[in-house]
């Protein structure tokens, strides 16, 4: 296992990245917002203890949530996905949004 | 492919006919579903069963009343007596919310339906619900033929009959609806990878979380299956659609339900789903970085992650465990262990060894509760695996994990019947196809010796036999009329002996036809089978498990004979008694006696509080003293028991006279099991223990029995009793029903003087309640 291997590989990670599309690369950036805000809010739990437990929960689950959408939303529009070819992305992304408003409806009702 | 005009116009319109021919089909299982469930109305009177549905209809009947702010905040202080039970937060809601929402659709449409006639036939309406739901599940595993056979036998299933009779207002009404609905969503998700359908699989299982406990089956069924596929080599991005939405979805919904809470997240019966979740990323992920990387490039990647991962792997699981082992359960709570290991309610927790429902079932309730089914089911499996797809695989899973926990439990056969009706309807369905296409293919064969009948349809050859007609006509439903067309030919083609067709010659699939008269043979004695499983189901429904238990009859030599004492006892409890007076009786009368007799009860079915039941346990086997004073520091007025030894009602409390013992010596050590034993046997004849012959359930069950035969012979212990003739000293007897089925009986209030010999008495007193070391018993100062 050596220094230029993993040189080698993470600018072949990087060269095939940078050749995806400018719409996955969109999603890609929010999935990456999304995260790292769940992540906050486990550190800021951490912290101050989780007495809210249901916000706590509700404020974690909506980051998770989100992010996964999104990866269902990017898997559907992936055009190297055979198996969606004939999804049209508008019914993608209108599934994205209505999935998205149950979640949030649910996270509104939990949050307290 | 080679449709020509009018066979692709004769195609479309038999699969147009068969569509319409399913729709007809579905609305008369749905009727039959319905239909069937209704001998005890029939039979007896439109009226609520058994213990636990009485509480619903209460909760319902609140809910139609308040509205439903108050029924989330309701606390109930007319049970548990004087602890109250919070209600919005430890019922399963899904159940009263239907039946209360059916009331209100219905009154407002101006028809004037009782709460009561709602929550009698909202079993029937779900059932024939469930049987769609059936269909559509079956439809996505194999295809709408095997769909409609599965919908049929789950309409007339008797072990979901049981559960599910007018009058049987239990949470399983709806829940084995809303569970076969989740299963049905899941697998049109993992069949068609629509977000859209993975949200309404959320939605689902949502319902089923607000309607049964036993949503942690669905819980754990869909994480292993997942696993499965992984482990299989089936992980596609569809299985990812399917499962992590409604992780991250289902448990916050799960969260929102008072019940569940925050057990979603907390305890180990959601583990399972959190952790495959975890892996199912790892996966996704690496399936994500080898598709775009370069083989070589995803070689050595491989061997960075794993010698990095490996150690954060190990040390994200010791942590885990850690704190898993912590707790004493292991994060389980009693029900899921009881589940998991069968031995462990009966060492561990009585209460819940004592319901008979949750012994193991006996081999002949499997034929008694699934009939027929019972071994279709494997030729089921083995059809599920020609071929095997992830639908199927996720069917053979249900059906595996069903058995074994039906295994454990009684009442779990009821998940079973779903899962056995699929399997059985895949069997039947690929019979009757085999069976059909031989008798197709052999009517063709002598139909047309010579010539092209590669262009003539095989589908036009209409066979005699009406019911393969059916078949037929599902079949091609099933695939496209010209895939039909050429799986004909190549079955025309290998067992060309007759006819010549030199461009279909291909040596692909050698599908072998039977002989004639054995497909012919096989369909009659296939249809015989389900005549006998009908037979029996209806048996079943209308003598095994229509009776409303609260209602008894018997056939005498002059007509039929009613046993109304239940409700007669009931009645006289709410007409001739103070509206705060409280009741005690065992637990398993206390939801009838809170609903009907509107009177507040000590403990009652929900038995969550084991120490409540096991001073009501203590006093039922206690001295008449000793009871007395245990009920009055509950302040309890009347006290009943029910008594069958006067017609031979097999379940009254003598019997379950054991568990009182058991369960009061399990919190109180001065009950001690052997003194009520001669033998390792409870007997109440004379050769009784005095013990037993002393005990409050003894006195109160048999005074004045002597008095109905002169011999005070007990017709359900088959013996005469052993203290025939005594006194009550503590309690005086108020009413006791037209069979002696209920016995009531009131606490005689404290003596207002104490007379001369009170010094001896008081210090005779204080040394036998030194010996006597229940911390309920109080000192009694009026004595």
């Amino acid at each position: 296992m050596t220094r230029s291997d993993a040189q080698a590989l993470i600018r072949s990670l990087r060269s095939a990245y940078a050749a995806t599309p400018k719409n996955l690369k969109i999603i890609d950036l929010y999935l990456a917002f999304s995260v790292s805000s769940a992540l906050i809010q486990v550190i800021y739990m951490a912290m101050v203890g989780s007495f809210p437990f249901n916000s706590f929960l509700s404020g974690v689950l909506s980051c998770v949530g989100t992010a996964v959408l999104a990866v269902c939303l990017r898997i559907q529009l992936n055009k190297e996905n055979k198996e969606f070819k004939d999804l049209a992305p508008e019914r993608a992304f209108a599934d994205f949004v209505l999935c998205n408003l149950v979640l949030h409806l649910v996270i509104i009702n939990f949050l307290g | 492919m080679v449709a020509t005009d009018s066979p692709a116009a004769g195609g479309s319109l038999r699969y147009a006919f068969g569509g319409v021919l399913s729709f007809f089909i579905l609305v008369l299982i749905g009727v039959l579903a319905f239909s069937i469930r209704l001998f005890s109305v029939i039979k007896y009177e439109s009226v609520i069963h058994e213990f636990d549905p009485y509480f619903n209809y209460r909760v319902t009947q609140f809910l139609t009343k308040k509205g439903i702010y108050d029924f989330w905040n309701w606390f109930d202080d007319r049970t548990w007596y004087p602890l109250g039970r919070v209600i919005g937060g430890t019922v399963y809601p899904g159940l009263t919310l239907t039946a209360g929402t059916m009331w209100w659709l219905a009154n407002s449409l101006n028809i004037p339906l009782s709460v009561e006639t709602v929550c009698v036939f909202t079993a029937p309406v779900f059932s024939a619900f469930a049987s769609w739901a059936a269909y559509l599940l079956t439809k996505e595993v194999k295809g709408p033929g095997a769909g409609l056979t599965a919908a049929a036998l789950l309409a007339m299933v008797p072990s979901y009959i049981s559960r599910s009779v007018a009058g049987s207002y239990d949470n399983e009404a709806v829940a084995i609806f809303a569970l076969v609905n989740t299963f049905y969503l899941y697998v049109k998700t993992l069949n068609t990878g629509s977000l859209f359908y993975a949200t309404l699989n959320a939605i689902s299982y949502f319902y089923m979380v607000c309607s049964w406990g036993g949503y942690t089956f669905i819980i754990n069924l869909i994480p292993m299956h997942v696993l499965l596929c992984i482990v299989t080599g089936r992980y596609s991005s569809r299985l990812y659609i399917a499962y992590a939405p409604l992780v991250v979805l289902g448990t916050l919904l799960a969260v929102l339900v008072p019940v569940v809470g925050f057990n979603a997240v907390m305890t180990s019966e959601h583990f399972a789903s959190f952790l495959v979740f975890i892996i199912l990323h790892v996966v996704a992920l690496v399936h994500y970085i080898k598709g775009i990387l370069s083989p070589r490039m995803f070689k050595v990647a491989v061997t960075l992650v794993l010698s990095v991962g490996i150690i954060l792997c190990f040390a994200a699981v010791a942590i885990l465990i850690a704190v898993v082992a912590a707790s004493p359960t292991k994060g389980w709570s009693g029900r899921s262990l009881s589940l998991l290991d069968p031995t462990y309610a009966s060492k561990y927790i009585p209460i819940i060894a004592s319901v008979s429902e949750h012994q193991p079932p006996t081999w002949p309730s499997y034929f008694m509760d699934i009939n027929v089914l019972a071994f279709l089911v494997p030729a089921g499996i083995i059809a599920c695996f020609l071929p095997l797809s992830d639908a199927s695989s996720f069917a053979v899973l249900y059906i595996v994990t069903s058995v074994y926990f039906s295994g454990v439990m009684v009442r779990l056969m009821l998940v079973l019947a779903p899962a056995a009706c699929i399997m059985s309807g895949i069997a039947l369905s690929e019979a009757f196809g085999a069976l059909t296409g031989s008798i197709k293919f052999h009517l063709l064969a002598s139909s047309d010796s010579q010539g092209n009948a590669g262009d003539a349809t095989p589908v036009s050859v209409l066979p005699e036999n009406g019911k393969a007609k059916t078949d037929k006509v599902e079949e091609t439903t099933k695939e496209r009329p010209s895939k039909k067309n050429r799986k004909k030919e190549k079955d025309v083609v290998e067992k060309a002996s007759v006819s010549h067709r030199p461009e279909n010659q291909r040596a692909e699939k050698k599908l072998w036809a039977l002989p004639i008269e054995a497909s012919v043979l096989g369909i009659l004695l296939l249809v015989l089978l389900g005549a006998f499983y009908v037979i029996h189901c209806v048996w079943a429904a209308a003598e095994a498990y229509s009776a409303p238990s609260i209602v008894l009859t018997s056939r005498t030599h002059d007509g039929l004979h009613v046993f109304d004492d239940f409700r007669e006892a009931y009645a006289w409890l709410s007409h001739n008694t103070e509206v705060d007076d409280k009741v005690a009786s065992w637990w398993d009368y206390g939801y009838q006696t809170t609903a009907m007799a509107n009177r507040t009860v000590i403990v009652d079915n929900n038995t969550w509080n084991n120490t409540h039941i096991a001073t009501v346990g203590t006093a039922m086997s206690s001295p008449e003293k000793a009871a007395w004073e245990i009920f009055n520091s509950l302040d309890v007025k009347y006290v009943f028991v029910i008594f069958g030894g006067l017609v031979g009602y097999p379940s009254d409390d003598i019997n379950k006279f054991l568990w009182m013992v058991r369960i009061g010596g399990g919190v109180f050590p001065h009950i001690k099991e052997p003194d009520y034993l001669r033998d390792g046997n409870y007997r109440i004849d004379s050769m009784a223990t005095p013990t037993m012959l002393n005990s409050l359930m003894y006195k109160l069950s048999y005074y004045r029995f002597v008095e109905t035969d002169g011999k005070g012979f007990d017709r359900v212990r088959q013996t005469e009793i052993g203290k025939k003739y005594f006194k009550l000293t503590h309690f005086e007897e108020v009413f006791t029903t037209h069979h002696w089925m209920v016995r009531i009986y009131k606490l005689k209030p404290p003596r207002n003087r104490i007379r001369g010999k009170a010094k001896k008495t008081k210090s005779k007193a204080t040394t036998s309640s030194g010996s006597n070391t229940s911390p309920k018993t109080k000192k009694n100062p009026w004595q």
